[in-house]
């Protein structure tokens, strides 16, 4: 089974949620797929086997065929390649990698090589298999390396995908082709419209879901409102409470100290997987 | 040139978007903008009254006519996003290269114009507002940033407002790339957790990267006041002023709930003293 944690709104326990219901089921392996920010390696400190490179691939032009037509540059839908009198310029950060100007070039003078843009790292505890994708700082596209980090997928494994926020391109590459998705979301305003946006994403792509509330307690009642009205159900609610919040801080999972919190996940697996 | 400032953070739910709320309400005579386009929520607690509304058109989506395709297969085996199967086009896969239309030995892909989001020129209790919502699911989340920031800039030109304020999105990808270029500094609001610490300091190699003069702040500092003793530790070994520390106190929610910024909704607590005080010092700064 492949379930998404995902939530629109940053910071509001994606992670947390992931890397607890990691410790607590059996026969994990944990894709996290916020390649700008990973954080679930943080708190659960890995033992890391293998860093490969993760390459796009982007032109490049021989000077000795280009003939300056230019049409490689009226081509790409990105802006990513621009033609002078006698030079070509590329600018890597904003090509797609969809292979069209070498189709388009008619001297043949485009060939396309492989440029960085991250690396993905593979480690276990306790058990838990886990895969993670760092962006290079300044690289802008987190798409192709999300995409990387999801070929590692085992699926005869319980898999969670730790998704990064928003409700873009990134979010749909994280939860594309996922069995479940879990929103964790805050009862707060920010956190619900945030959520409804996240919703319609989900329900564009036919992925079914579920909402666990975190800090429940703060805030008001809105978003239990929301998911009663729109027939969402509320998989799980954990509490505003301090010790979670202190262990947090330290980088500690909460189900370490907090061992009971093990079968309410357990549950929650149970209730997604009916 | 009007003076520009983007707060991020890295790592999300930090308090960007509280605090963006309350310096628009110490200076009044900014510009606002939420260059978060695809989870906004700072309208929230500055009510925005929207006077001009933009479509924002910047992307293509492949379509292939049933009738005249010869079912080739030559656009799915050339597409490197996967985005055809079956001859039929996946519009969340596309990305509209045009590959798939000009490989089409019978000319029957189509790129068509697709509406990506809107942008909001608005006025707001405590100055002007340029926002932004995009489509759920969309890509181009950079390009409506830049559409957000430049209309600001317009904005901020005519109406004679200074500085532009910018709240930021999540993560160091696209947008926030896009929040970036070209602004004075940037604030990071950094938390005392080590994800938090983590992610800040990814948020400052950006800033590096792109040699924007950096300033940071904690917020709910006293959560974890070892870990803040660590943040503010890093950044003097980095030549990064941190520029103030803000308590945490749940009052903050509250505002929130009510829709208010907490400088407003509680100005005598000592968050927003906090909050006051850290102005003044970035003011200072600009």
């Amino acid at each position: 089974m492949i379930l998404t944690v995902a939530s629109g709104k940053g910071g509001t326990g994606k992670t947390t949620v992931a890397v607890n219901m990691a410790l607590s089921l059996e026969n994990v392996q944990l894709l996290d797929c916020d390649v700008e920010e990973p954080n679930s390696h943080i708190l659960l400190q890995p033992k890391i086997h293998e860093t490969k490179p993760v390459c796009t691939k982007i032109p490049e032009i021989s000077e000795e065929l280009c003939d300056y037509c230019g049409k490689c540059s009226k081509f790409c839908a990105y802006n990513a390649l621009f033609v002078a009198p006698k030079t070509v310029m590329v600018f890597p950060e904003l090509c797609h990698s969809c292979g069209g100007c070498r189709l388009v070039c008619p001297k043949n003078a485009i060939t396309e090589k492989e440029r960085q843009i991250g690396v993905i790292k593979k480690g276990e505890v306790k058990g838990v298999e886990i895969v993670y994708g760092e962006l290079n700082v300044g690289e802008a596209m987190a798409v192709p390396l999300i995409r990387a980090v999801k070929k590692q997928m085992k699926i005869d494994k319980t898999v969670l995908i730790d998704a990064p926020p928003g409700t873009a391109c990134s979010l749909v590459a994280s939860v594309h082709k996922t069995d479940y998705c879990i929103l964790v979301t805050e009862p707060t305003p920010f956190g619900l419209y945030d959520l409804k946006i996240t919703v319609q994403v989900l329900k564009d792509l036919g992925v079914p879901m579920g909402v666990v509330i975190n800090r429940a307690g703060i805030g008001d009642r809105k978003v239990h409102e929301y998911c009663e009205k729109e027939n969402i159900p509320l998989l799980l609610e954990i509490p505003f409470d301090k010790k979670i919040a202190e262990l947090y801080s330290r980088g500690v999972p909460f189900v370490t100290e907090m061992p009971e919190w093990k079968e309410k996940l357990r549950k929650m697996r149970d209730m997604i997987e009916r | 040139m009007v003076k520009e400032i983007t707060v991020l953070s890295g790592k999300g739910g930090t308090g960007k978007t509280s605090l963006t709320a309350s310096f628009a309400v110490l200076t009044q005579n900014s510009v606002l903008t939420d260059c978060d386009v695809d989870a906004p929520d700072l309208h929230m607690l500055v009510k925005p009254e929207v006077l001009e509304t933009q479509e924002f058109k910047a992307s293509r989506v492949a379509v292939i006519d049933e009738e005249t395709c010869i079912q080739c297969e030559k656009c799915e085996e050339n597409c490197r996003f996967g985005a055809i199967e079956k001859h039929v086009v996946d519009p969340i896969l596309c990305e509209g290269c045009g590959v798939c239309a000009y490989i089409c030995p019978v000319a029957a892909v189509e790129l068509e114009k697709r509406v990506s989001g809107v942008a909001f020129i608005s006025k707001t209790k405590y100055g002007p507002m340029s926002h932004a919502l995009l489509n759920p699911g969309e890509e181009n989340s950079g390009k409506l940033v830049a559409l957000v920031r430049q209309n600001a800039k317009k904005v901020a030109e005519k109406e004679n407002c200074e500085p532009i304020i910018n709240d930021g999105p999540p993560g160091i990808g696209c947008p926030v790339i896009a929040s970036l270029g070209g602004v004075d500094m940037g604030l990071i609001v950094a938390e005392p957790t080590m994800s938090g610490i983590h992610d800040m300091e990814r948020a400052l190699g950006l800033l590096n990267h792109f040699k924007i003069h950096s300033l940071v702040c904690v917020n709910k500092y006293d959560i974890n006041e070892e870990n803040t003793a660590r943040i503010v530790e890093f950044c003097e070994s980095k030549g990064v002023y941190v520029v103030g520390k803000i308590p945490f106190d749940p009052i903050v929610t509250e505002a929130m709930v009510a829709g208010k910024p907490i400088v407003e909704y509680a100005p005598k607590i000592k968050v927003s003293q906090a909050i006051e005080e850290l102005w003044e010092r970035i003011f200072a700064h600009i």
